[in-house]
């Protein structure tokens, strides 16, 4: 890769050892995928939650913090594995808080912003068009490119440690002008209506493209349905297929110049495909549990289910998880006060299947889980849950009776 | 037999292969308790993966495995190394955190020229893959 002085100078080691460590890592991604050079980023984003650090990841971010690395541009964090203040909810155990609690030490030792949402394109500070990022979670990678139409590669979370140190990333992938190009055509013949309906199509659409490279080009959906939907939408796509841009015609921001009816319409979607999807999700009714989370729930999604649980009394332990950014306003407007008098719990600053979703199963006796999630229920299969899918309206009625109604 | 790839990582290794034409996540796949795949779809699936060099299609999920396989490394309870038709970000951005060695990109699909159960030797320096 071709460095300037002040990369040259990181590399050499004159900008401390954290930050040549930083670097030394980018280099080696930077020139397994070819990139020229650097761009620098004007915020990081880092997915570490300590069920995929472990007391491993948690020792070497400890390791950085304490040979005095600092972030240089604004650096925040994704869900963290535990909600400290309900951590007694979820039944974690006190080793579990404990690690989350070395590893929010050390972020804030490195001068990184503990935020700890997949939502901060909602409610932190949603990218420019042309912006360079350097995101964590697949999710809000794919919501940025997309819907904002800024710059970023899936950035896992030793690379976004990385990229806050050094204020850059390697140019590669969704950087170039090139990787944005629609390389497949779908066309939808099919009107979602329900968050579930806009995660299923991006499932869908997900599994089609593939992997991380396709750009899928959408057309046949009219006018663009608004910030939430496009989130399920989002990342459901990249859960199933690890895409991290897409064009909708007509509707995001690129989708003129991404070219995409150059090509041929090789896939076709419509409401049959979406109800097959979704019906590979519905093989139970009796449910244990029901969860609202990943992403986590904005403002309004946590207003529509506040209005849904207003005046029921649950069956079984429903969970709707938000961002500590959200969660005030949720509290301050009464909306958490309505899901919680009902039985259900309001979580904040984690995502469920982020968060010891095995341990969680195991020490509550949770197997059947309904969502209205599409990335959660293509998760949890292999966390040993049976995943089930619904509306919200069919989620809150499950969380009641203790069954999903027909 | 030899494979050559357009892309690699990590240090020489030689152990035996699982094949399948299945995607990878280390969270959506992998019990990294037990060491085992456990996503009920996936073709491995209660197959271990520990000390076996994963021959797959493509990178699937999220952003976690860059974190699981130096996680997973620390416990011993790791793939030896990955051979993947393509790759994204993130299993490139773990393989170096992770020191755990990666192959990607080949003329045709790996996954129907390697035979499962196969001894392979794998040389990232010259980014092949030679069945023994």
């Amino acid at each position: 890769m071709r460095l300037n002085d002040l990369e040259r100078a990181m590399l050499g080691g004159e900008l401390g050892a954290a930050v040549k460590s930083a670097i030394e890592h980018q280099v080696m991604v930077g020139d397994f995928f070819g990139a020229a050079d650097f761009v620098p980023v004007t915020q990081a984003h880092i997915m570490a939650d300590t069920e995929s650090l472990g007391e491993a990841g948690v020792a070497w971010l400890e390791s950085i913090a304490k040979s005095e690395g600092r972030v240089r541009v604004p650096t925040i964090t994704d869900p963290r594995g535990t909600d400290f203040a309900k951590a007694g909810v979820l039944k974690h155990p006190e080793w579990i808080v404990e690690l989350e609690r070395r590893a929010v030490e050390a972020f804030k030792k490195l001068g990184v912003l503990t935020t700890d949402t997949c939502i901060n394109y909602q409610t932190i500070q949603a990218p420019a068009r042309g912006e360079s990022v350097a995101f964590g979670d697949t999710g809000v990678v794919i919501y940025a490119n997309s819907v904002c139409g800024a710059r970023s590669n899936y950035e896992g979370g030793p690379s976004a440690v990385a990229a806050g140190l050094t204020g850059r990333t390697p140019r590669y992938g969704f950087h170039l002008e090139e990787c944005r190009r629609a390389t497949l055509r779908v066309r939808v013949a099919f009107e979602p209506r329900t968050l579930n309906d806009w995660g299923a199509l991006g499932g869908l659409i997900g599994r089609l493209a593939g992997n991380y490279w396709a750009v899928p080009y959408v057309e046949g959906l009219e006018g663009s349905a608004g910030s939430d939907a496009l989130k399920h939408f989002g990342a459901a796509m990249a859960s199933f297929g690890s895409i991290a841009l897409y064009h909708l015609a007509g509707i995001t921001p690129e989708a003129a110049e991404a070219d995409g009816s150059r090509l041929k319409v090789l896939h076709r979607i419509g409401e049959a495909d979406v109800k097959a999807l979704q019906s590979a999700y519905a093989g139970e009714e009796e449910i244990d549990v029901v969860v609202f989370s990943a992403p986590q729930l904005s403002l309004y999604e946590l207003r529509s289910l506040a209005a849904l649980c207003d005046g029921r009394r649950f069956a079984r332990p429903l969970l709707a998880v938000t961002s500590p950014q959200v969660k005030p306003d949720a509290d301050r407007l009464g909306l958490t006060k309505k899901i919680e008098d009902a039985g259900g719990h309001v979580l904040s600053g984690m995502c469920f299947y982020q968060s010891y979703a095995r341990e969680i199963a195991e020490a509550n006796g949770w197997k059947r889980l309904a969502t209205n999630s599409v990335k959660l229920v293509n998760i949890l299969g292999g966390y040993g849950y049976v995943p089930l899918l619904a509306s919200m309206e069919r989620c809150v009625e499950a969380a009641e009776k203790g069954r999903l109604p027909k | 037999m030899i494979f050559t790839a357009r892309q690699a990582i990590g240090a020489r290794v030689r152990g035996q292969v699982l094949v399948a034409h299945d995607g990878f996540s280390a969270r959506y796949d992998l019990d990294r308790i037990r060491g085992t795949f456990s996503r009920p779809s996936h073709k491995l699936a209660g197959q271990s993966y520990v000390g076996k060099i994963l021959v797959l299609d493509t990178a699937k999920g999220g952003v976690a495995t860059a974190w699981m396989l130096h996680e997973m490394a620390s416990r011993g309870i790791v793939p030896l190394a990955l051979v993947l038709n393509s790759v994204n970000p993130i299993l490139v951005q773990g393989a170096a955190f992770g020191g755990v060695t990666l192959l990607a990109g080949f003329d045709g699909d790996i996954t129907a020229q390697v035979p499962h159960g196969a001894t392979v030797e794998i040389d990232p320096a010259s980014r092949s893959l030679r069945v023994l």
